[in-house]
């Protein structure tokens, strides 16, 4: 059970994220897209969604530093552990809550504003959920453990754990004794992954940080075929 | 010099009726699907009024388009790269729906389903948004002549800025239409604006297009375009705009628009410009320069250097010829009779106008007066200001100058040629006035007035050596695209990908709008019925026996054997007429 949850898994999800983006990329770049619903109401989304983008983004930093930064790297430069695990509980509960928040802005428009709604597919709510559950796991752990029990110190545990992965020498062992809301946050968020390329959150993968180099305006060849017709595969010209 | 070409459009707004006929085709054409039901690529305002969305011209609002910043560089009016990156998850510059306006249709239905009742049944409007009941409260052409304009006619923008002076004198500007597309600009804000890069200007013709596959839906493109004529569609979530119909214009016939236009008032050529002076001339420190300062980015095609420099970039020779013979470049450079719209946004705009003078002449002809006579024309135009103003407030960034010599040279030529229609000796001293000789006069005269289809459309075609391929030419069968009925795959048309209604390969529109047709005839709901693959279409259908699909199928409460009435027999297979 140990091996299938902390070792099976990982691995089935990675490939998962990694084989379905490159497949949806390949197959559907048509809609690969956020499908923003601004033009339908804006007033709510003008507040909940720079809440739930910018937390999120925290939160994503959040988890570099702590999964994948080495506890060793942070004590040589000199910042204890209690020191690291007041900025990482302080920030970390003040990103996942303006994400929360955000998140049921977004959620409460997204059921009451008429038009929103009507766009919801069900793999949008499938989306929803997965995502909503992660976040909530997520941060009741952190509140959980710091707040009320006093601390847990899960760069000792899930770091190591999360870091195995990568190297192909996965170590299901570290897992076992983790309290169970970062078990289930762990679990949820690989759930969060396998459903990612099959979902808008396809978005996120290709933020356009690239605008801030490339010169403002776009020159482009016309395409080698004329109008709107699209070569099949397997039946492109030789010449 | 880097010489390159641009597919230019040029109206002639005295000829415009406001019919929308070019809006019309143009929506059958193009927007013709749902998600862009408010998506108007091509549409026809009435001045003065409030333009399509709504006070789309009002840029300190909106923010569209280029400016000047302190530096004097030309910046961005909506911010730049970082502004527009930190903005990303909002954009607090996008108009909502309700500023074009909500997309509706009737309950056609209940026409026909509706009990027995005492008044007639109506068909509700409802939202294509939400299926909702909805009030019908705006449209793309709500305002059209000057409908309810005692309401909100101090909403137009352009006559805001001009009645600082005069108040609001609303009947003393006078109504004309004004038919708009994507200007297919030179230095085109959207295609900066685009985060992801997806928008291009094509190297060969200057059409700006939205790569569809590469489009993310960032929404920067709607506020980006000071002219709004880039779309959201809300049902994709990626932008589209105006195509210069591209696969028509690549195999030499005119847009759908041109084609279709009832008072023959568009004009399509190319023009050849210098690329290397463009961003200098959009950073021109006056507005009111703009104008000029884009006419001197045009290049003279009969230039043997331009040639040359042309052939240098690889320009084929037949483009080079259309050029020469372009309606375009002679309107805007050799009669000087067109402008741009709206030229202090910056954006070198492509689809230029003859501004019109027929309501001048509407004047001195209530007045009692020779409508015909130059000086009577001249003096009128000399005499009313406040209409003059509003024309240079589109056109020449509030410059009376160039359009006072526009409408001059029209009333010159309609001065000139009635002496030569009445077989009179024609007046030299008219085309002197405006300094033109009669010969040229008389030349504006026959593109102006006589011009047919191959003198207003000068369209070369493009160069690929794919003739079969080329899109209007029906040598291949219209639905091998890829993962189309004729590559064996669903073709579903507006149908749903795996990943929702937008996901999967865009299909060519041309096949998306042939299923729409058919299942918006075949449909009695607003918006997709889930039974819609079962219906039959009733004109395929040859009267007899009852194919399944023909009726809904019954519910419980219809009670045993249905409604049919007890003689009717086999009512399921045969219904009696």
């Amino acid at each position: 059970m140990t091996t299938l949850l902390w070792v099976a898994l990982p691995y089935v999800t990675i490939a998962v994220f990694v084989l379905g983006h490159i497949w949806r990329y390949r197959y559907d770049k048509f809609g690969w897209t956020t499908r923003s619903s601004q033009l339908y109401e804006s007033r709510l989304l003008r507040v909940g969604s720079p809440l739930f983008h910018f937390g999120i983004l925290v939160v994503l930093l959040g988890h570099i530093g702590g999964l994948i930064i080495p506890d060793r790297w942070t004590d040589a430069v000199g910042i204890s552990e209690h020191m690291y695990h007041v900025i990482a509980v302080t920030l970390g509960t003040i990103a996942g809550f303006c994400t929360l928040a955000g998140l049921a802005i977004l959620i409460y428009r997204r059921r009451t504003v008429g038009p929103v709604f009507s766009a919801t597919t069900r793999n949008d709510k499938l989306m929803y959920a997965v995502l909503t559950l992660t976040i909530l796991l997520g941060l009741s752990a952190t509140v959980a453990a710091n707040l009320v029990d006093g601390g847990y110190n899960y760069r000792e545990t899930v770091s190591p754990w999360f870091r195995s992965i990568f190297y192909f020498q996965p170590d299901p062992d570290l897992m076992t004794g983790v309290p169970i809301l970062f078990q289930l946050h762990a679990l949820s968020a690989l759930a969060l992954f396998c459903v990612w390329p099959f979902t808008r959150l396809v978005h996120m993968l290709t933020a356009p940080v690239g605008y801030l180099t490339r010169p403002y305006i776009v020159y482009r060849s016309r395409d080698e075929q004329l109008g709107m017709h699209r070569t099949p595969r397997g039946w492109e010209r030789i010449s | 010099m880097r010489v390159m070409a641009q597919m230019a459009m040029v109206m002639n707004l005295d000829k415009c009726i406001g019919c929308h006929t070019c809006s019309v085709t143009c929506k059958q054409a193009w927007t013709n699907r749902s998600g862009v039901e408010y998506v108007w690529f091509n549409n026809v305002e009435t001045r003065p009024g409030q333009g399509y969305p709504r006070r789309y011209e009002d840029q300190e609002r909106w923010r569209g388009g280029w400016t000047l910043n302190r530096r004097g560089r030309l910046a961005l009016k909506g911010g730049g790269r970082l502004r527009k990156l930190l903005t990303i998850f909002a954009n607090p510059k996008l108009p909502g729906i309700a500023d074009y306006y909500e997309p509706w249709t009737y309950d056609y239905e209940t026409l026909t389903n509706a009990p027995l009742q005492e008044h007639t049944p109506v068909a509700r409007p409802k939202s294509l948004l939400s299926g909702k009941d909805m009030k019908i409260s705006w449209s793309a052409n709500w305002d059209d002549d000057l409908g309810g304009s005692t309401e909100h006619g101090d909403q137009d923008v352009v006559l805001a800025r001009i009645s600082d002076k005069v108040k609001l004198e609303f009947d003393q500007t006078f109504m004309f239409y004004l038919p708009r597309i994507c200007e297919h600009c030179l230095n085109p804000s959207c295609a900066a604006s685009c985060p992801s890069g997806a928008i291009y200007k094509r190297t060969e013709d200057g059409i700006v297009l939205v790569d569809q596959d590469r489009c993310r839906g960032w929404r920067m493109c709607v506020s980006g375009c000071p002219y709004k004529k880039m779309y959201f569609n809300h049902r994709t979530g990626k932008a589209e705009k105006c195509t210069f119909c591209f696969p028509r214009v690549e195999v030499g016939i005119p847009t759908v628009c041109s084609e279709t236009c009832v008072g023959r008032l568009r004009y399509i050529g190319l023009v050849l410009y210098d690329a290397d002076k463009v961003l200098e001339a959009a950073s021109t420190p006056d507005d009111t320069g703009l104008y000029e300062a884009q006419r001197e980015v045009f290049l003279d095609p009969n230039d043997p250097r331009v040639v040359a420099a042309a052939e240098r970039e690889g320009i084929p020779g037949d483009w080079i010829e259309a050029a020469q013979r372009s309606p375009v470049y002679a309107l805007i450079n050799t009669y000087k009779v067109a402008l741009p719209l709206h030229p202090e946004y910056r954006t070198m705009p492509m689809v230029w106008y003859i501004p019109p003078l027929s309501p001048v002449v509407d004047v001195v002809r209530d007045t009692g007066h020779d409508a015909e006579s130059a000086g009577n024309l001249f003096a009128a135009i000399d005499a009313l200001r406040i209409p003059i103003e509003y024309l240079a407030e589109l056109f020449t960034a509030g410059d009376t100058a160039p359009v006072d010599a526009v409408l001059h040279r029209l009333a010159a030529m309609r001065a000139y040629m009635r002496d030569l229609n009445l077989g009179r000796d024609p007046d030299e001293a008219i085309p002197a006035r405006v300094g033109m000789t009669g010969e040229a006069m008389y030349d504006m005269y026959r593109l102006l007035a006589l011009a047919k289809y191959d003198e207003r459309y000068v369209i070369p075609t493009a160069h690929a050596e794919q003739a079969h391929n080329l899109e209007e030419l029906a040598t291949d069968c219209a639905l091998n695209y890829e993962g189309g009925p004729g590559m064996g795959g669903a073709g579903s048309g507006g149908g749903s990908g795996p990943f929702g209604e937008a996901s999967g390969g865009a299909n060519p529109i041309a096949v998306e709008n042939f299923h729409m047709l058919r299942q918006r005839q075949t449909a009695d709901h607003p918006a997709d019925p889930a039974d819609k693959r079962h219906r039959v279409n009733l004109l395929n259908w040859d009267g007899k026996g009852a194919p399944a699909g023909l009726f809904p199928a019954r519910t419980k409460d219809d009670g045993p054997e249905g409604n049919p009435p007890a003689d009717s027999g086999d009512a399921g297979t045969e219904p009696k007429p």
